[in-house]
């Protein structure tokens, strides 16, 4: 285990920009964890991962103070090996395609090719990789005749293709309807068995409560908290800070400030099933 | 005001895709509704045969009395105004101000009027504070909002937000609620597509669940939501506390935190 990304008191502008989107960040992301990133629109969480993966400073230049490591190496540092270490799904899938691809397949497959990979395997990988994200029936589309909740998932799939051992993830489901909001979740969570570092920005909180095994809440540029997800999404205090949190989780701080003695503040379904049921039956015994 | 009528519409695109299957639809004029399914389940289809965007290949779509057929689509949107799915199909402005100007601009008010209208709908939306900037330089979530106010500044008697919740954080869908219970109070007929249960759950009267092409059920958020079979049918979840109080066997149809917190200490 150990960090595998860290990020050393690092503060970042874009160019022109009156005040840094990044303030004074430091922390650091374990190997084979699962990381939900929430928080406000414009509180920085997007700018986060440009700055994980290199892109920020490398692409859209700006001033980094502080050091971003990969592995022990800056990102400064590194050339076009990181794209290999870390994959990265756009929030607007549009950016993704890579426009010069006339079929699905094609544009899942494109980025093996570039790795030099020989066909027979590029072929297997790419099959299975759509049956895993349900995308098989529009192999033969072209990627620009796709419903936004297609493209995302054809995103999806050309970067895990490339099985990289850091994924990171900006508002995959944004345009999904909730059946495929949770397949999804289910890839994501298939990666994780897989050993995969994810981290994903997600304003589905409930759906974070359920999957993620740590939580990092953006404000303003800075990290408000960070942690094990059921310590920090039963923290009612961030709702008054403009972080949204499960809604069992607000239903379980409701009942124990009317009188219910819940254990714990549940932060998934599951657990609100069995802490409330407890609740009750030591209700009747008192 | 005037109601809105789909009587047996049905639509195919000219190469011979069906997306719309017979349905029946009938909103009354200051109905808020919420239409929910799956992607591809032809909720935009629908409610683009509403404003004229699209007209149907089959059966009748009626505003009042009167068939859209009847009408020119500039006729239609100074009627039914619609919030496009993506906002970047909408925005040409260089500002935020001349682009919820636009609208106004073409139904000839007088200037207080048309000022009036433009002021309004940018503090509904709080895109006062981003009047003179371009709408291309705010993130996605943010133009939303701008195409909300220019809709609204056209000041439609009905009004179609598609997935106006989709990339909101809390603030967001906040208020995305406070501007739907303001129009909803002046009387204005509110139709949204969302995938937001919680957000249908709390801020609509009446829900319309599409299905593979058609409707599959009407009814209030409570009988939508405690309705399994449906739910199922149209592949959709309850709202995360139905489910808690499913799971513990206390009934009461309930679909809101509030509820279920007196729902599971009565019991």
């Amino acid at each position: 285990m150990g960090a595998v990304i860290e990020c050393k008191n690092v503060t970042y502008s874009y160019p022109l920009a009156k005040e840094p989107a990044i303030k004074d960040l430091s922390l650091e992301i374990e190997r084979g964890k699962f990381y939900g990133v929430v928080g406000e629109n414009g509180s920085g969480k997007t700018t986060f991962c440009a700055l994980l993966r290199g892109f920020a400073p490398s692409f859209y230049k700006g001033e980094l103070k502080g050091e971003v490591l990969v592995e022990g190496k800056k990102t400064t540092d590194y050339g076009g090996e990181l794209s290999a270490k870390i994959g990265y799904v756009f929030q607007n899938p549009f950016t993704q395609i890579s426009g010069v691809k006339d079929t699905v397949f094609e544009e899942v497959a494109y980025g093996l090719e570039n790795f030099g990979i020989p066909a027979e395997e590029i072929e297997r990988r790419v099959v299975e990789v759509m049956q895993m994200t349900d995308i098989e029936a529009l192999a033969m589309k072209s990627p620009f005749d796709l419903s936004g909740g297609q493209m995302q998932r054809v995103a999806l799939a050309s970067v895990i293709v490339l099985e990289p051992d850091i994924l990171i993830i900006d508002e995959p489901t944004s345009q999904l309807d909730p059946e495929g909001t949770e397949s999804v979740f289910a890839i994501i969570k298939t990666l994780k068995e897989k050993q995969k570092t994810i981290i994903l920005v997600e304003h589905k909180i409930d759906l974070i409560a359920e999957y993620a095994d740590e939580v990092l809440v953006f404000k303003d540029g800075q990290v408000i908290a960070a942690g094990d997800k059921r310590k920090i999404l039963s923290d009612m205090s961030l709702l008054e800070k403009g972080a949204s949190l499960p809604q069992v989780a607000v239903l379980g701080s409701m009942l124990k400030e009317r009188g219910l003695p819940l254990s714990e503040i549940p932060v998934t379904e599951k657990q609100a099933i069995e802490v409330i049921a407890r609740a009750l039956e030591e209700r009747k015994k008192q | 005001m005037r109601d809105l009528r789909l009587k047996d519409v049905s639509f195919s695109y000219p190469g011979g895709f069906l997306a719309v299957d017979h349905i029946n639809m009938e909103i009354k004029a200051g109905d808020n509704v919420a239409i929910v399914g799956q992607n591809g389940a032809g909720k935009t289809t629908t409610v683009k045969m509403m404003n004229g965007l699209l007209r149907p290949t089959g059966g009748d779509v009626l505003i009042g009395d009167k068939n859209t057929k009847d009408y020119t689509t500039a006729q239609i949107s100074r009627i039914v105004g619609y919030v496009f799915q993506n906002p970047d199909d909408q925005i040409f402005h260089a500002t935020v101000e001349s682009e919820v100007r636009f609208g106004p601009k073409t139904l000839k008010l007088s200037k207080e009027e048309e000022d009036k209208r433009v002021e309004e709908a940018l503090a509904l939306t709080g895109m006062d504070k981003f009047k003179d900037e371009n709408p291309l330089n705010l993130p996605l979530s943010t133009r939303k909002f701008v195409t909300i106010a220019a809709v609204v500044a056209m000041g439609t008697e009905i009004l179609i937000f598609d997935e106006p919740t989709a990339g909101q954080d809390m603030a967001g869908n906040k208020r995305l609620s406070e501007i739907l219970k303001l129009l909803h109070a002046q009387g204005k007929t509110v139709i949204t597509i969302s995938h937001d249960m919680e957000f249908v759950a709390a801020n609509f009267e009446k829900v319309i669940v599409m299905a593979k092409k058609k409707i599959v059920r009407t009814g209030t958020p409570r009988e939508i939501f405690w309705d399994l079979e449906t739910l199922e049918k149209a592949m959709l979840k309850q709202p995360y506390v139905s489910r808690v109080l499913g799971a513990l066997h206390i009934d009461g149809d309930i679909i809101s935190i509030e509820d279920a917190v007196e729902g599971i200490l009565n019991r």
